[in-house]
């Protein structure tokens, strides 16, 4: 399947992806995936399950080096670097590519302890330094106002909403370049989707950012280019707006319209 | 449209909208041909039918304006459907409009022939024009059935022909105004019917350029884009 790139390239490009296949043990995951990922923009992964959505972005972070039997080959450069080479510091990568889960993920710690946990791990802040920093990442993630007077109360005591805001505001307090965002508003209510989709939108000012979605809408709304992927391949790679409105491969057209399967 | 939904439901939803744009398209299709042959008869009776059939025309836009928007609200469509359904809101307004016209053509009859006034070939002066304009929106209906880009392409091209037809239409009743004033009035009548032909001509061609819409995603209104398409399809 040749991948359409109907895309504005003088972007800057924050990732760059070349041949990538990834496999499972035996079972290739992902299918020689060729695709840029562009510097402060949204970059929506849309297909049904099992596509290979996640992996892709698991593997922008080299999330998939925690498990055993799993391997990525080919190219993902990153400020001129291959990531996938065996030599590259995979803390400092995710420091600089931050996830976000599906579900809210809070340390067992308080809301504050929540912020500082990563940013300790990284950088030795005194404690005005760093109370500065947990209060800027709060803002980041639009909870400051809400959690403002519970620093201290555990992170788990807060909505779920609250949690994925936290756990974004987590991402946010290392300074990353890069945001992945794995369906995280998938176990939310509408008004604390509508709220992650709005930080979303402000949060691109200064992060690059790939969400995988189940919600088309989603993907139509907070995203600038959306990546239409099945069975482990990249269908069709373009910007959101002539993917949802006019996409070049019926295969695309026929999944969001809902006449998958 | 190609293949069927997850959900059966949104398939037969969309079917309900497109049946009932064809039926609408056939009942103003019938309006203007009734119109023209009252203009021609001079049958009154037949005139008030086309003025009263404007209201059923009237009601379905009503009912499709929110069939369309209960499939927006239900089924958030995209691409195609999305295409589909914004297509059918504006050429609902077409057809209507189309309805307005008949009507209008009707009246006019209806007014010469009461006016007992017929000092000129009021119908043959228009024939051409109505046929041209007939098989227009015939075609533009058809492509908007069969969602054909080629036919829709080749119909916009036709609507320059009616607009020609039209300014020489008005040359000929200024000159028969100019040498017998007492045709005024009934010439007046037959510019009306004119102008509301022509009319019927330019919204048959807007029907045709939704239908490109549908078909290739493309927005020609405002554009030559079918004439370019259809120089080429000559040239090679």
């Amino acid at each position: 399947m040749t991948t359409q790139t109907s895309v504005d390239m003088t972007n800057k490009k924050t990732l760059e992806i070349a041949n990538l296949n990834f496999f499972y043990g035996s079972f290739q995951g992902l299918k020689n995936i060729n695709l840029d990922i562009h510097d402060k923009k949204v970059t929506a992964f849309i297909g049904p399950s099992g596509c290979g959505k996640s992996t892709l972005l698991r593997t922008f972070n080299r999330m998939y080096d925690l498990y055993p039997g799993q391997r990525a080959e080919g190219k993902i450069m990153y400020h001129g670097k291959n990531i996938l080479e065996p030599g590259q510091d995979v803390n400092m990568l995710r420091a600089k590519v931050g996830m976000v889960f599906q579900k809210p993920t809070p340390f067992p710690m308080s809301v504050y302890d929540n912020i500082a946990f990563g940013v300790r791990l990284y950088e030795n802040l005194p404690k005005g330094e760093m109370d500065e920093r947990v209060e800027w990442a709060l803002n980041k993630a639009a909870l400051w106002t809400e959690v403002k007077d519970k620093l201290n109360k555990s992170g788990l005591s807060l909505s779920g909403g609250q949690q994925q805001r936290l756990c974004i505001a987590r991402g946010v307090a290392v300074k990353p370049d890069v945001l992945l965002l794995d369906e995280p508003t998938s176990a939310l209510d509408p008004i604390s989707t509508a709220k992650i989709e709005e930080l979303i939108s402000e949060l691109k000012g200064d992060y690059t950012i790939a969400i995988v979605t189940h919600n088309m809408q989603q993907a139509a709304r907070c995203s600038d280019y959306t990546a239409y992927m099945y069975l482990g391949e990249l269908v069709e790679f373009g910007e959101t707006d002539q993917i949802f409105m006019n996409p070049n491969k019926k295969d695309t057209q026929d999944y969001i319209t809902g006449r998958f399967g | 449209m190609s293949g069927e939904h997850s959900s059966k439901q949104y398939d037969m939803d969309l079917e309900t909208i497109r049946s009932k744009v064809l039926l609408m398209g056939g009942l103003v299709e019938s309006q203007f041909h009734d119109a023209v042959a009252c203009f021609r008869s001079g049958n009154i009776g037949q005139a008030e039918t086309v003025i009263k059939a404007d209201e059923n025309v009237n009601t379905l836009e009503v009912s499709l304006d929110d069939a369309c928007s209960h499939l927006i609200v239900k089924r958030q469509p995209a691409a195609n459907d999305l295409r589909t359904v914004m297509a059918t809101i504006k050429v609902i307004t077409d057809l209507e409009r189309i309805g307005d016209e008949a009507t209008k053509i009707a009246r006019a009859a209806k007014n010469i022939t009461e006016r007992g006034v017929t000092t000129i070939n009021h119908y043959e002066t228009i024939r051409v024009m109505a046929t041209s304009a007939s098989n227009m929106l015939h075609d533009a209906l058809d492509a908007f059935a069969r969602l054909d880009g080629k036919q829709a392409i080749k119909l916009i091209a036709q609507d320059e022909a009616v607009d020609h037809e039209f300014r020489s239409i008005m040359r000929t009743l200024i000159t028969f105004m100019m040498e017998d004033p007492r045709t005024i009035s009934s010439a007046l009548d037959t510019l009306w019917v004119a102008k509301a032909i022509e009319r019927i001509g330019d919204h048959a061609k807007n029907i045709a350029e939704y239908v490109i819409y549908i078909v290739e995603g493309k927005d020609i209104r405002h554009t030559d884009y079918a004439a370019t398409q259809l120089d080429e399809r000559t040239t090679n």
